[in-house]
């Protein structure tokens, strides 16, 4: 995939990163030739724009804030390291094979997974999710199947659902409470398969 | 009390059927029976072996008659189906007998003490006749008892899940099931050698063939059982699938031992065994891509099926059959063969088909599954008192049931090893044992012994008792002690989840985020796959299969949205119909029913989450009772557990009453196609019929440029005369409509001018006040604008009553309906006649056929009509 044949070698802080991502020399060096791949000017940085060329996430419906989640405040490009720790956060939390994260709170712990989701939500930040954000999301997922004011009544009902303070907005607590309560059975694919293995399935 | 009284009635059914057979024993040749008699029963009864159809013709006079005989006895006319619906009715009554004994069932699983009632009824048979005249012979059982009961796992399957473990479940069907039959026929075969069992007459490749009949465990066995245990979801499916599938992988090994046993161990060299391996593949995958083509073939019948929804469910079960005929055939494997057509058209005919029709379909696909599971639990314990079949041989029997566990054992443990390795969430230890234990063995395994050919193999009846054996010791042992180790090991029981829109749309999200961290990523996983099938399901599967109209609402949040909002809406009726005050509404228990019921009616909007929904339902039943598994292929255990209450039943009525509340859902989904509309809300149509006209014009108007007050005036003051004497449903109507402005009338002019029509007689008054004096101001713009909107056929005749044709009709129509005018009238003068009219409940129905009979003259309402209301 990547066009050149890198090694650890060429991957800046490679020891460091793994130690704080939990990913295997392999998982990096993998995900440094797609980051490559992906840094079509080699600039070593990625832009928003960069990750718009990807076809697939061209139609997601929310990929523009997934793209978002990338970058931090206020910067326009991202590096490696900050691209492999968002990344992160999709590392399957190991139940089975990697328990090397459980001291301090891993990048993969499910709350973290939870916060990554959370600010998908939360465009202003403020740490709440309001009606008019869950709103913009809703509508990008639903899209033009529904009316505008079905799309607030579902808001509405949502919010309800989960506010537990009555403030009318969901807090990142509130948020976690709601996934908590009910285990999904989707919730284990929530952690999506980054391990090589997983990939042949 | 009851039960006492119950097994009286069985018992004195039970003499009849006993009485019946031994005075006349009527010899049995077509197939189309459950009950068939042994070659004995036919030889000593052969003075009345007369063939079925001399049967029907002698009852019509056969001998010379010399007095015209008032009444005759003609046993023999009737005596096989009579039979049949006897010993139908038998095995029913034991079921209810068993379930009327909760303390019992709570420790002895129903299908151990089905078989217990199989012991008693053939125990009596045999007292009677001294010969085993009734036992379950493979074509009844192939035929007639299993295709539902595959046919019902296959609609009920919770996709997703299923398609989610698909991996593991075929590697445990099909290298499972090849690992049980190879292991247990080698094991077997060696201690024959070893000379453990005596002198027997069997051969290596018949230990293999009766390996292979042992090998599969049985979906019917294993459903009874585990639905009672509510392990958790992904424990049940591994279960669940792989005895779903290792049914067909055991039958095709079955042939093809079969086969070879024929063909003699001379004659199988590489060749033969190469042909015998592609033959497996061939049968199997063939099989499932039958099912798959027959799935496809209904789903798209199911879209041109509008015009006759009484029969469209009928056409699952057709086709569904036929899918297992047609592979019986081509002697594919069958029962994959259904289990496909389930699981491929469950989605598209939930939607394609009218609401009704889908409960129809799901009630019905019960009935007939729970009843011939039950047959099928009776008849295996009815099979066993006969003298005939037993040929005891301790070793080969012991021996059979210790590697049967032991390869179990070994074959789970050993696969779920290899498979833990690729699996993101491990299946653990505890539950890899139960999954071992829950091999139970069931009447696939005793339906394939009973076809063995007694010829090619001398110790058929050993085999028969062995399998025995190890069905009642896998239902009533392992049955029995399944629920204390589910316990005591502590397995992860079914989620209790409660349905939440923020969760589904929090899934939704997380399905959108993992997609676009493997596109980032670069990795080609899971989700990707998913989401690719996803689209093209959803582009070009959808497309083909789905009617147009059903295609658009069918968002999964949206869905979910609909299905909580009728809730509320039910729960709020029925609390406020049963106290009198919503206070109550605050208790769960409410919620329960609703959620059950409803959860069965709509959930066609939401077939992908139909794992949800039945999780739901298991929830709901919940909460005071056991927990249920939250993905409970089996609806039925929980329409019965809510069943036996008959709290549940009042609800459940009310429900049916009052459907119309929840119109304020309905709109969303039904909106989009006029057909649909207000389907069950009979009410609405009230509402329709009224306020709808009066808009209507006001609207048109409003296009044409003209002021929209007047037109309300000229038509519904007509129509209000007509329909004021059902003063109460106005009343009624006029009440929804108040509650809930989000039935958009918006304009306020009109939403007066229907709340004065529909209360008292003052305000009425007041309002023809008013439409007085606007009405002249606007008559002449009125008269030219009429004729466009009546469509030619109605001009000649029914002009004088302008707009309201069918409500003229509906009026000529009263003299022979003074009780139904309140509902049918609205309805014929609404736009959807015929639909909502096949809907109506009670009362309606009977007067359906004078309504359908003269294919009416039908003046469809003016077009613009519909599209103007309903947008």
């Amino acid at each position: 995939m990547g066009s050149s044949s890198s090694s650890m070698d060429h991957i800046p802080n490679a020891e460091e990163l793994m130690q704080e991502t939990g990913f295997s020399a392999a998982h990096l060096l993998r995900l440094y030739e797609r980051f490559e791949f992906l840094d079509k000017d080699q600039t070593g940085e990625l832009r928003p724009e960069d990750f718009g060329a990807i076809g697939g996430l061209a139609l997601n419906p929310i990929g523009d804030r997934i793209i978002s989640a990338f970058f931090s405040p206020g910067q326009e490009t991202v590096d490696f390291p900050s691209f492999v720790r968002v990344l992160a956060h999709f590392r399957p939390n190991g139940t089975n094979r990697t328990r090397n994260g459980t001291q301090q709170e891993p990048v993969n712990s499910r709350t973290r997974k939870l916060k990554f989701a959370f600010q998908l939500y939360d465009q202003d930040r403020d740490g709440k999710i309001s009606r008019a954000e869950l709103l913009q999301v809703l509508r990008a997922m639903l899209g033009i199947q529904v009316t505008e004011e079905q799309l607030q009544s579902i808001a509405e009902r949502a919010i309800q659902e989960a506010d537990l303070d009555r403030d009318d907005a969901i807090s990142f607590d509130e948020f976690k409470k709601v996934q908590q309560v009910s285990p999904h059975p989707q919730t284990p694919t929530k952690e999506t398969p980054l391990h090589p293995t997983e990939g042949g399935r | 009390m009851v039960a006492t009284w119950h097994f009286a009635l069985l018992l004195s059914v039970l003499l009849m059927v006993s009485r019946g057979l031994a005075n006349e024993v009527t010899p049995d040749h077509g197939v189309d029976t459950s009950i068939s008699e042994p070659a004995a029963g036919n030889e000593t009864q052969s003075q009345h072996n007369t063939t079925g159809d001399s049967g029907h013709a002698g009852g019509h006079g056969g001998e010379p008659i010399t007095t015209l005989p008032i009444v005759t006895w003609k046993w023999h006319h009737v005596s096989t189906p009579y039979l049949v619906a006897l010993w139908i009715l038998v095995s029913w009554l034991c079921k209810l007998v068993i379930e009327a004994n909760h303390h019992v069932t709570n420790v002895i699983p129903e299908s151990a003490l089905l078989i217990c009632f199989g012991f008693i009824l053939g125990g009596m048979v045999w007292g009677a006749d001294k010969v085993q005249t009734f036992t379950l012979t493979p074509t009844v059982f192939f035929f007639y008892l299993l295709p539902q009961i595959i046919l019902d796992a296959g609609y009920f399957m919770p996709n997703k899940l299923f398609f989610g473990n698909m991996g593991a479940i075929l590697i445990y069907a099909i290298i499972g099931t090849c690992w049980n039959a190879a292991s247990l026929g080698l094991s077997l075969w060696g201690c024959h050698k070893g000379g453990a069992m005596g002198d027997l007459d069997i051969g290596l490749l018949q230990y293999l063939l009766f390996g292979s009949l042992m090998a599969a465990v049985d979906p019917v066995a294993v459903i009874a059982v585990f639905e009672q245990v509510h392990v958790n979801e992904v424990l049940f499916i591994l279960v669940f699938g792989e005895s779903l599938l290792n049914d067909g992988v055991t039958v095709v090994l079955f042939n093809v031992f079969d086969a070879f046993v024929s063909l003699g161990g001379s004659q199988i060299d590489a060749v033969e065994i190469i042909k015998g391996i592609i033959s497996f593949f061939v049968v199997a995958f063939g099989g499932s891509l039958l099912g798959f083509v027959f799935g496809l073939l209904v789903s798209l019948l199911t879209r041109c099926t509008k015009n006759i929804q009484i029969i469209e469910p009928g056409f699952i079960f057709v086709l569904g059959y036929l899918a297992y005929l047609t592979a019986e055939m081509l002697s594919l494997s069958a029962i994959l063969s259904i289990v496909f057509c389930g699981v491929c058209c469950q989605k598209y005919i939930n939607a394609n088909m009218d609401e009704k029709s889908v409960s129809t379909v799901r009630y019905t696909m019960k009935v007939l599954a729970n009843g011939s599971e039950t047959m099928i639990f009776v008849f295996l314990g009815i099979s066993a008192i006969d003298k005939t079949i037993w040929v005891w041989n301790t070793g080969f029997i012991l021996l059979t049931l210790l590697f049967i566990m032991v390869y179990r054992f070994i074959g789970v443990f050993f696969l779920t090893w290899i498979l833990n390795r690729y699996r993101l969430v491990p299946i653990g230890f505890i539950d890899q044992v139960i999954m071992s234990y829950g091999g139970l063995r069931g009447a696939v395994a005793y339906g394939l012994a009973v076809m063995l050919d007694e010829n090619k193999i001398k110790e058929k009846n050993l085999m028969i008792s062995t399998t025995l054996i190890v069905v009642y010791f896998t239902v009533i042992f392992q049955g029995i002690t399944m629920k204390p180790l589910v316990t005591w090991l502590k397995v992860k029981r079914a989620a209790v989840t409660e349905l939440t829109l923020i969760e589904k749309v929090q899934n939704k999200v997380f399905d959108h985020v993992l997609v676009a961290i493997e596109d980032i990523s670069g990795q080609i996983g899971h989700n990707y796959m998913r989401d690719k099938w996803n689209y093209f399901e959803e582009k070009w599967m959808s497309w083909a299969l789905m009617k147009p109209s059903v295609r658009k609402s069918r968002d999964h949040v949206f869905s979910v949205f609909h299905q909580l909002n009728l809730k509320d809406a039910m729960s709020y009726v029925a609390e406020g119909e049963r106290r009198g005050s919503l206070e109550f509404i605050r208790n769960e228990s409410a919620f329960i029913d609703f959620k059950k019921k409803f959860g069965d009616e709509f959930s066609e909007a939401m077939p992908d989450i139909m794992a949800n929904m039945s999780d739901d339902h298991g929830a709901a039943s919940d909460r005071r009772r056991d927990p249920v598994p939250s993905v409970s292929l089996e609806m039925h255990e929980q329409t019965m557990k809510g069943m036996r209450e008959t709290e549940d039943i009042n609800t459940h009525h009310l429900l049916q009453q009052h459907l119309y509340k929840g119109r304020k859902q309905h709109r969303h989904r039904y909106s989009r196609s006029h057909f649909d509309v207000n389907k069950d809300e009979n009410e609405v149509q009230e509402i329709f019929q009224r306020t709808m006209r009066s808009r209507l014009e006001s609207f048109k108007s409003a296009k044409m440029g003209v002021a929209p007050p007047k037109t309300i005036s000229k038509y519904s003051k007509k129509d209000q005369q007509q329909k004021m004497p059902n003063g109460k449903s106005l009343d009624r109507s006029k009440s929804y409509y108040s509650g809930d402005e989000d039935f958009e009338f918006s304009e306020g002019d009109s939403a007066s001018g229907y709340d004065a029509s529909g209360s008292t007689f003052p305000m009425r008054v007041t309002y023809r006040a008013g439409a007085g004096i606007e009405n002249p101001a606007f008559m002449p713009d009125m008269d030219p604008m009429t004729p466009i909107q009546i469509p030619p056929w109605l001009m000649e005749a029914e002009l004088d009553s302008g707009m309201v044709a069918p409500s003229q009709r509906a009026q000529v129509r009263l003299p022979w309906t003074p009780s139904n005018l309140r509902r049918l009238a609205p309805f014929r003068a609404s736009a959807q006649s015929n639909d909502s009219f096949m809907l109506a409940d009670a009362p309606a129905t009977q007067q359906r056929d004078d309504e359908e009979l003269p294919p009416p003259p039908s003046p469809p309402p003016p077009p613009s009509n519909r599209d103007g209301g309903y947008m």
